[in-house]
This record gives structure tokens, C-alpha cells and sequence, in this order.
């Protein structure tokens, strides 16, 4: 019952916030709406027993990604009357569209096939589990190719981003290793005959 | 008792919302951006709801390489507008015609 009653809070949190996200007009009150969103539902993880990946979505989505979405939306200057002109025109377009999506879709995941006389059923865990050791045991053993490739994505994006954003400033000094290297000693060197000062 | 549907159910219709997003703020790409983040987390929800029902710890570490993947288009996207947005003033898709695609 206690179970239930979570279960229908964080997933009425969700959706409020989901919507609250496109129908807002001020992109940061969407980025905190995205927020509450994904709190709400690392709750509903919590809920799955699956705790490592409630309390990751907590620290990198709401603690990295989202900050650098509310950096981002708060440096630029945007205007926002035009960014929602023909937003209107559109809302019975989505409707629709979601609509018939949502009809599809509830007919096949749906109480008919996932309901509770289903297959599927939970399966209590022992007192001593521990889903961080289970999810690293399957990580490090079977899954540890595309562990090592998920960890060059994530430096391919640092450097990506790095790239992308950098300016060269006007002022920064640096040296060329190439040109200090090529140089030669009649570049630098210049004899020079000074005649002596005659004396008196 | 809750069943797997429940949680299908709920994550189905967050996708549906996340694709209403798309459809309605069309010229937001920061909006864009975020719809499909949503959609990632309905897809996730997804997955774990599966792992659990099916007593699979592998839906899990599924979710883990999503969520590295969706950090890193985070980051890159980000950049791309900002870069975007240096060079033209502006974030409206309409604008973003230069490539004539």
C-alpha cells in the first residue's frame, strides 16, 4: 500500500514536471522543472531497488548536467516572444501526435501483457544484496568492452567540447616549438665592427 | 502490488510528452534539447523496470552506458549552441539555415 502511494506521487511529479518543461516560457523555470523531473524520478528508480543508478542520476544529471544547462540557458541572451510565436499553432498538432502514440504504445505495454497475472514477477531480494556490487560484477566482467568504450566517448565529448568553445585570446602569449626549433644562428646573430673611440 | 505495466505505462507517457515537447517548441533548440533528455530518462525507467521484473542485472548497466552517452551529447550540444549562438545571436532553428540542408 506504503509502495503504492510512493509509486503514484513520484509518477504524478514526473509528469507534472515533464509538462511544466514544454509548456513553460522561460527556459531556466524549464531546466528546474527538468530538475524536479529527474529527482522524482530517480525516486521512482529507488522504488525498483536499482539504488546506484538513482543516487548517479541525482549527482551527474541534476549535479552536472543540469547545472551546465541552467549555466548555458542564463549566458545566453535570448529572446524569447520570438523563439514561441506559432506555439500555439502547433499544441493540436502535438496532441495528436501523442495521442495516437500513447493509445499504440498502452496497447501493447499495457495490463493485458505486463499486468500483474503476468509472467513477470518480482523476486525478493536477500537481506545481504547489494545492487552497486551486482551492477559492478556484471560491469567489470562481461560488460568491461563497452565499459572501456563508454570511457572513450566521454573523453572524445571533453575534448569535443573543449575544442569547440575555445577562443584564442588576444592576449595570450605562446611560443611556436616549431619556429623555436627551425631557427638558425644568423637569425639571431648579428656582428657587428664598432670602431674604437680614438683617443685623445 | 505493483505491476511492470505500471511503471511501462508511466514511462510511455513521459516519451509521449517529451515528443509533444519536440513538436510544440520547435524553435528552442535549449527546449529541443531538453525534450530529449526526457526521453532518455523515459527509456531508462524503462529498462530498469525491466531488469527488476526480470531478476537481469544487465538492463542496469545498460542504463549506466545511456547515461554516459546522454552526458556526452549534453556537453557536446551544449557547445555546439554556444559556439551557434556566438556566431549568429541567435538559438532559432529557423535561423540555422547557413549549411542549406
Amino acid at each position: 500500500m506504503f509502495e503504492q502511494v510512493l509509486f503514484y506521487t513520484f509518477s504524478g511529479l514526473v509528469l507534472f514536471a515533464a509538462t511544466m518543461v514544454i509548456t513553460v516560457k522561460n527556459p531556466v523555470h524549464a531546466a528546474l522543472c527538468l530538475v524536479l523531473a529527474f529527482f522524482s524520478s530517480s525516486g521512482l528508480w529507488l522504488l525498483l531497488e536499482a539504488e546506484f543508478l538513482a543516487i548517479t542520476l541525482v549527482l551527474v544529471y541534476v549535479g552536472a548536467v543540469m547545472v551546465l544547462f541552467l549555466f548555458v540557458v542564463m549566458m545566453l541572451d535570448i529572446n524569447i516572444a520570438e523563439l514561441r510565436e506559432g506555439f500555439a499553432r502547433y499544441v493540436p498538432v502535438a496532441a495528436l501526435v501523442s495521442a495516437v502514440m500513447l493509445g499504440l504504445l498502452s496497447t501493447i505495454v499495457g495490463h493485458a501483457n505486463f499486468g500483474i497475472n503476468s509472467v513477470q514477477r518480482v523476486v525478493a531480494r536477500a537481506s545481504d544484496y547489494s545492487n552497486t556490487k551486482a551492477l559492478g560484477m556484471s560491469m567489470y566482467t562481461d560488460f568491461i568492452w563497452p565499459f572501456e568504450i563508454a570511457s572513450v566517448i566521454l573523453l572524445v565529448a571533453i575534448v569535443a567540447a573543449i575544442t569547440l568553445t575555445l577562443r584564442k585570446s588576444r592576449q595570450a602569449k605562446s611560443a611556436n616549438p616549431s619556429k623555436q626549433v627551425a631557427v638558425k644562428r644568423s637569425d639571431r646573430v648579428r656582428l657587428v665592427k664598432v670602431p674604437s673611440e680614438p683617443q685623445e | 502490488m505493483l505491476a511492470l505495466a505500471d511503471y511501462l505505462i508511466v514511462s510511455a507517457i513521459l516519451f509521449c510528452l517529451s515528443v509533444a515537447g519536440i513538436i510544440i517548441n520547435r524553435k528552442n533548440v535549449i527546449i529541443l534539447l531538453m525534450c530529449i533528455e526526457l526521453m532518455l530518462l523515459a527509456v531508462n525507467t524503462n529498462f530498469i523496470a525491466f531488469s527488476r521484473f526480470n531478476d537481469d542485472i544487465s538492463g542496469q548497466v545498460f542504463v549506466f552506458f545511456i547515461l554516459t552517452v546522454a552526458a556526452a551529447e549534453a556537453a557536446i550540444g551544449l557547445a555546439i549552441l554556444v559556439v551557434l549562438f556566438r556566431n549568429k545571436k541567435s538559438i532559432n532553428v529557423e535561423d540555422l539555415d547557413s549549411m542549406k540542408g
